[in-house]
């Protein structure tokens, strides 16, 4: 256990290991998400009130589960980062942010479109919808906070309390449609008790939310190689690989 | 397949608009997460790649060693 804790920790092996899942992962996760948005565009029915507006919650839930989901990695890999000063846990954290606030953005932006045909407004300051935009904030600032600080160290260390902070809003955001008024409907997809969605409409969301999983893991382990070269760049081993890539 | 026509599929009675530019605006997005951290691994290793050039033109790169 410790001692793959500790080859994690070793930006060359993880350089590595990223690339030779990726050869693999990336082609399957495109296929997924094209398959699972053709299963969800084309071959279900349309729902008896919202018609077909609906499939574009093959996109819209999955980028939102996705996106809180990524929220906790990243607060994890803070907290991982404060304690122990994991140089790879501080990469995750900032490789996180971006994507979190890429799949923020997604579901605020297929929602609003959602909620124009369903609700007759592109926005409205409901609970959820205002903890997402929230959530946005924290990514971005995350981000921005990272970019601020000319000392990457101090940087790492307000971005993990950041992150870590942020984490209060996520229980909020999931418990909001049950706690005030909102436009939204309560949870559809139950673990316990019965779910209130057909199966022929739930299995291709499920396969969606599957498939966003493994999008935000192939672009988490894209931006942490950006990033472990760029934080290494004086090393032998990046330098050999600029090398290697120049001789080919 | 549940719609009967190309023309069915597009227009989605009434909302293809709104579902189709929500999966534009997806693919757009997703294609960018992808595409942006490649190639800022790509134009890195080429800056660096022309650093060490110029600098075996001189004198030899500096490199520490491998952690």
């Amino acid at each position: 256990m410790w001692t793959l804790f500790h080859k994690f920790g070793s930006p060359p092996w993880l350089y590595r290991l990223s690339g030779a899942i990726l050869r693999w992962l990336l082609p399957i996760t495109v296929v997924a998400l094209v398959a699972g948005s053709v299963w969800g565009l084309l071959f279900t029915a349309p729902d008896f009130r919202q018609g077909n507006s609906y499939r574009i919650i093959y996109i819209h839930v999955p980028a939102a589960v996705v996106a809180l989901a990524g929220y906790y990695v990243m607060a994890i890999a803070g907290a991982v980062s404060l304690i122990w000063r994991m140089k790879m846990a501080d990469i995750a954290m900032r490789a996180c942010a971006p994507i979190g606030a890429a799949l923020t953005f997604i579901a605020l932006v297929t929602g609003s479109i959602w909620g124009k045909p369903t609700w007759g407004t592109w926005w409205v300051w409901d609970a959820r919808i205002t903890s997402m935009l929230i959530l946005l904030f924290l990514y971005l600032g995350v981000v921005a906070l990272y970019e601020a600080y000319e000392n990457k160290a101090l940087a790492a260390k307000a971005c993990a309390v950041l992150s870590l902070v942020g984490t209060v809003n996520i229980p909020i955001i999931y418990k909001s449609v049950d706690w005030w008024y909102s436009l939204h409907q309560p949870a559809s997809i139950k673990f316990t008790g019965g779910s209130t969605i057909d199966p022929s409409m739930l299995y291709p969301l499920l396969f969606m939310i599957l498939a966003f999983y493994a999008l935000f893991t192939c672009a988490l382990l894209l931006n942490m190689r950006a990033e472990i070269l760029q934080r290494e760049q004086r090393t032998a081993w990046v330098r050999a690989l600029a090398g290697e890539r120049g001789g080919s | 397949m549940y719609f009967e026509s190309l023309a069915a599929v597009v227009q989605m009675e009434g909302h293809g608009a709104f579902v189709w530019s929500a999966y534009f605006i997806t693919i757009g997005v997703i294609v960018f997460m992808v595409y942006a951290p490649r190639r800022r691994e790509k134009r890195f290793l080429r800056q660096l790649e022309g650093q060490i050039r110029r600098a075996e033109g001189g004198s030899p790169p500096s490199a520490s060693k491998e952690v």
